[in-house]
């Protein structure tokens, strides 16, 4: 920061109004059009990638392709069902425990804490190394049991519920960090006494009072966890299951211009996700 | 113990789906051909994986520092503007550009200035260009500065102008100002956000692969693959797993200074 000062000097003459606007105006815009040449140009370039062709001139034809591209639909279904089964698995799984440690064991809280910050010292990539070791691992060991069913069954190729589970643990941080900046904003203690005393039983205290107080961090954990999915590669390729950002590497070999049309699709789809995103969080913070 | 009821699923679930492959990996590890041993380890400090380890941590500290000085230009340019409308598109782009990293910006890169993209075309760009060094550290940006943004951009809101006016009145000049009050004032928030577009370029492994950096400058991500994927030679998954350990070593150190950062950094956020 210290190097701006002396990027646009100013008279010592200068009323203290004028030299506030006029200084930083030249700098703000050398950094402004130097931000936006670089994060636009890639956009621009990408989409005129995929619609100009040497030999047939302009066409958005590309994107029409897409759909019926063999591979599209179904890798895109997986993703969405997985993005959705992570969001509930999540959910189910952090809300219940936040609230109990609210209200019931404080001493609780720091080790919640812990354990759901402990995946982000994880990347993806060592975490996935851990879970095909263990699968193999498993298969051997659980071969004579009842369980190796189980087994088998979670790595169902239409529907691999061993990804759910390693979403839910890449997701917690993210979804423990929303929930527990939502549940500052309540007094979970009091509503929750208050809905008690009146008689209301704990599924009516948790979906008729908790839930709608929470309504913007719960959506905003669970947009974010669907973005996250959506774009997930890393885990998905190497257990070896073909979600949307597998199939679009998947099909960058045979065709360039479709892979890229697909990463257009996805970014659109992402900025969809987190506008809404911020749109929610701005209503909580009214 | 009743009362601690609704924390048990979540409880029982990490242990099962985080610390059984945790466990996994660290047995993996010290494993040599079905005897405990370091021998895993004592190879990941060796010839190509020591490089790919060495690669991965110079990509990950140029793209931290570049990223987090140019974040915080960008920041303030946008922080001090006084258009709202700017302030609020920027921030938000910056979000969603922070969210998009993996295959899709690989692919965008690739039909930007990859060796059929659209601007080395343009320029006439000598093949290959993209795929070196440099190349990655500018693809790793286009998600790392946007981060940086988001990170630091509270932080610079928190500079009150009175601090500015004060340092004035008693003569500071522009200079003193950001040595003395503000750099002061932002060190841990900088310091963080450093530390977390590290975390952060450390673990990509996505945008790495799908651009197929693996040739030009092996990372250690991409060793992980393909020494679980078999790719290389069987029998070495256990190596594999030895470079994950590894990997979460430099990730934990990184989170132990980030988290006491944050927590000092949101202290001048009220």
């Amino acid at each position: 920061m210290t190097a701006l000062a002396p990027v646009a000097p100013v008279p010592e003459s200068a009323p203290a109004a004028s030299r506030r606007r006029d200084r930083p105006r030249l700098w703000r815009g050398v950094v402004l059009a130097l931000a936006a040449l670089y994060f636009l140009v890639p956009l621009a370039a990408s989409f005129w990638y995929t619609v100009h062709n040497q030999s047939t001139g302009l066409s958005l034809s590309p994107y029409a392709e897409l759909w019926t591209a063999e591979g599209f639909l179904t890798s895109l279904l997986l993703s969405l069902v997985l993005a959705l089964a992570t969001i509930v698995l999540v959910l189910l799984l952090t809300l219940p425990a936040m609230i109990t440690v609210r209200l019931a064991a404080p001493r609780l809280r720091p080790v919640m804490e812990v354990i759901c910050t402990l995946p982000l010292v994880v990347p993806p990539i060592t975490l996935v190394a851990g879970v095909s070791r263990s699968l193999q691992v498993g298969g051997d060991v659980l071969a004579p049991t009842p369980f190796w069913g189980t087994l088998i069954a979670i790595q169902n190729q239409d529907f691999p519920l061993v990804l759910v589970f390693v979403y839910v643990v890449l997701v917690l941080p993210f979804v423990y960090r929303s929930l527990d900046a939502g549940l500052r904003t309540m007094d979970v203690r009091t509503l929750v006494e208050a809905a008690r005393n009146l008689g209301a039983s704990w599924p009516h205290v948790m979906f008729r009072v908790i839930v709608p107080n929470l309504r913007s961090a719960l959506a905003s954990a669970s947009f974010l966890t669907l973005a996250l999915v959506l774009g997930e590669y890393t885990v998905a390729s190497i257990l070896g299951y073909q979600p949307f950002a597998v199939w679009i590497v998947t099909i960058s070999g045979s065709k360039g211009q479709l892979s890229v049309a697909a990463s257009v699709l996805s970014l659109l789809l992402t900025w969809l996700l987190l506008l809404t995103i911020s749109g929610g969080s701005r209503d909580r913070s009214a | 113990m009743a009362r601690v009821l609704g924390a048990l699923p979540l409880l029982a679930f990490v242990a099962l789906a985080f610390g059984i492959p945790a466990i996994a990996m660290v047995a993996g590890a010290f494993t040599v051909e079905g005897a405990p041993g370091l021998g895993n380890l004592a190879l990941t400090t060796q010839g190509g994986y020591l490089l790919a380890l060495g690669n991965s941590v110079k990509l990950s500290a140029v793209v931290a520092v570049l990223g987090a000085v140019l974040g915080t230009f960008l920041a303030q340019a946008v922080v001090t503007s006084r258009s709202r409308a700017l302030r609020e598109a920027v921030l938000t782009a910056s979000g969603v550009l922070a969210n998009f990293g993996g295959v899709p910006l690989a692919f965008f890169w690739v039909a930007t200035l990859g060796n059929a993209g659209v601007i080395s075309g343009l320029f006439g760009l000598p093949s290959g260009t993209l795929f070196t060094f440099w190349g990655l550290v500018l693809v790793y940006l286009y998600f790392s500065v946007p981060l940086m943004v988001l990170v630091i951009a509270p932080a610079l809101d928190g500079l009150r102008p009175q601090w500015r006016e004060a340092a004035a009145n008693n003569g500071a000049t522009s200079w003193q100002y950001w040595r003395y009050v503000a750099l002061p004032v932002l060190t841990p928030g900088l310091l963080g956000g450093v530390v977390l577009l590290f975390g952060s370029a450390f673990a990509a492994y996505a945008t790495a692969s799908a651009m197929g950096a693996g040739t030009v400058l092996p990372l250690v991500t991409l060793k992980i693959a393909a020494a679980l994927s078999g790719d290389v030679q069987t029998g070495f998954e256990n190596v594999g797993l030895a470079l994950s350990l590894d990997m979460v070593l430099v990730a934990a150190l990184v989170m132990a200074v980030y988290l006491p950062l944050q927590r000092r950094s949101t202290r001048w956020l009220q």
